[in-house]
């Protein structure tokens, strides 16, 4: 047998959904036996059969990547229940296996593919959507690039209504339906703190407290997940609606003029304060840190 | 060795995994350590706090890079991306060497993030030098493979581990990251004498040893890291300095991770038999 033959046979069968025991299943998808396709390619030893060799690997894949996804929705964890969290993560991993060699990314699929599988949400399908988005925002927040700071002497001359500025990549711009980032502090307020540090093997998936969700009344919120460069903690900031609309314009590349006045458009923002309120906006904004210049703009 | 071509004629001591929940305490104790190892894929990211503490630790300690997810052992090609963010690793750390394990873990594009085991074949050899080279080339320092606890054995092997080991090292003319736990877990799993394992590797190949912890069941041992180092593996570690000399040597605990001093204190052990090989050439 070839080596990438060998190899695809194997990851086929160390990617196979264990059975609810968490054991390797004994039929294969196309209904052969795991027990025959083990022994076309698995020594058995004297205390283990092909097959028991090949579970110990088809065990710690399924450990590995839901421990792994679970650390990163803790959120998601918290409001859908472990037993559904669980059946979700599972379903989810099976159709999105890691195509990364970081498991950081290995939560990347779980926002857009969530709302086209909601019978893994249960009732609470909406708070789930906005904790997902929210938990992988923060994810690109925590680790994302950042940009060196614009400087006012950078801002060229001209009409500022034709300016166009950069945000920080690792700024998250979300509109939510659910204040999820008070529930989320709640959260990681009573988790220790977690992190992968090797492939070194776990025998037992480890099992984070489950939280309960407080009931969340449906509140539309704006949010922009963000860090401080001083000590790169990542930070959830409410926006007012037309801030963000703001925000979302110059960071889909409008000028200055067009974005504000969309942000008056979608705001509601009466244009008597406009002016006011888009200056103190921007004025917290650079405090932040959050306009930049991109390596690619800097002279 | 003390220092050779295979860890960058560096003379380094006895270090431990740079892990997380020891990071307050050594950025604000300054622990003297002879040296960490980090797990590249975990600052192989555009930027946040994992590199600000990276770049704290850099500048008072001397780092080494050791990856997860090469793969040297998967017959797809390497990953462009992991490549390029490696370099830019490598370029930030000035890591001597680099290592990663011999093994395999993608295949068509997708990873299971698992060390897992290689056919002994001639092919699957030639395969992984090539690939070795390649990311050697790449990444413009020296690199060192490492063995792997392994739960399975195939069909289709044509040598035993350590010749597979030789043949992929020798073809590539890379060092070896011998980890003597992984040397006694297999042993035991695969009903093999450890000692002739050791005895069969090319000790001037060996550029770094690791030692750590395991859990034994029923039939089975699982490399897990979470657990001091047994007597019988400190016997090996003990036979492996005897033929390599003094290696830098790297005490892994990633999970029930106790306090810094408790990792460092039993990582320090190995000062022991280095001292005494050490003065046994000296003699």
């Amino acid at each position: 047998m070839k080596l990438l033959q060998l190899q695809r046979k194997m990851a086929r069968a160390v990617m196979l959904p264990l059975t609810p025991a968490e054991n390797m299943r004994s039929k294969s998808p196309d209904g052969r036996s795991m027990r025959a396709v083990a022994a076309q390619f698995i020594k058995p030893n004297d205390r283990l059969t092909s097959f028991e060799r090949l579970e110990i690997y088809n065990r710690q894949y399924w450990f590995r990547i839901l421990s792994a996804l679970a650390e990163d929705f803790p959120g998601v964890r918290a409001v859908l229940g472990e037993r559904r969290f669980d059946a979700m993560a599972k379903a989810y991993l099976t159709d999105c296996p890691s195509t990364s060699f970081t498991l950081r990314n290995l939560g990347s699929r779980l926002p857009s593919w969530l709302p086209a599988h909601p019978k893994y949400l249960g009732p609470r399908k909406d708070l789930a959507l906005d904790m997902a988005r929210l938990e992988w925002a923060h994810v690109e927040a925590f680790d994302g690039k950042a940009e060196p700071v614009l400087r006012p002497e950078e801002i060229k001359g001209g009409a500022p209504a034709g300016l166009r500025l950069h945000l920080q990549p690792y700024l998250q711009l979300l509109d939510l339906h659910y204040a999820v980032d008070d529930l989320v502090i709640a959260i990681s307020e009573n988790e220790e703190g977690l992190s992968i540090v090797s492939n070194a093997m776990t025998e037992r998936r480890h099992h984070a407290r489950e939280k309960k969700a407080v009931r969340l009344r449906h509140q539309p919120i704006y949010l922009a997940v963000h860090r401080l460069q001083e000590d790169n903690t990542v930070y959830y900031r409410r926006l007012e609606r037309a801030e963000f609309f703001l925000l979302t314009a110059l960071r889909d590349g409008k000028s200055l003029g067009a974005a504000s006045a969309a942000a008056v458009r979608k705001g509601p923002l009466r244009p008597e304060h406009c002016a006011k309120a888009i200056q103190t906006w921007f004025h917290n904004w650079a405090a932040l840190g959050w306009f930049c210049t991109p390596d690619k703009h800097r002279g | 060795m003390p220092g050779n071509r295979f860890n960058g004629f560096t003379e380094y001591g006895v270090g431990i995994g740079l892990r997380a929940p020891h990071y307050q305490h050594i950025l604000s104790k300054k622990p003297v350590v002879d040296w960490f190892e980090i797990i590249s894929e975990n600052y192989m990211i555009d930027g946040g706090r994992p590199l600000h503490i990276l770049d704290q630790i850099l500048d008072q300690y001397r780092v080494v890079q050791h990856g997860v997810s090469m793969y040297f052992g998967s017959a797809e090609r390497p990953n462009r991306e992991h490549l390029r963010r490696l370099k830019t690793l490598v370029k930030r750390t000035k890591t001597p060497w680099l290592t990663d394990h011999l093994c395999w873990g993608s295949v068509d594009g997708r990873y299971t993030h698992d060390l897992l085991p290689m056919p002994y074949t001639f092919e699957a050899a030639r395969l992984t030098a090539q690939k070795i080279r390649e990311v050697r080339d790449f990444v413009e320092v020296p690199v060192a493979v490492e063995n792997v606890s392994s739960y399975a054995e195939f069909h289709v092997s044509e040598m035993t581990e350590w010749e597979f080991l030789t043949e992929v090292v020798e073809e590539a003319d890379c060092g070896i990251l011998l980890d003597v736990n992984n040397i006694y877990v297999s042993s035991q799993n695969h009903s093999f004498d450890p000692f002739d394992y050791l005895n069969n590797v090319p000790a001037q190949r060996v550029a770094q040893i690791h030692i750590a912890g395991h859990s034994k069941y029923r039939k089975y041992i699982l490399d897990t890291h979470d657990h001091p180092v047994i007597d019988p593996v400190w016997k090996l570690y003990e036979h492996a300095i005897r033929l390599a000399g003094p290696t830098a040597t790297l005490l892994e605990w990633d999970d029930s991770i106790p306090s810094f001093k408790e990792v460092h204190d039993e990582a320090l052990k190995a000062n022991r038999f280095l001292r005494e090989s050490a003065l046994s050439k000296a003699v």
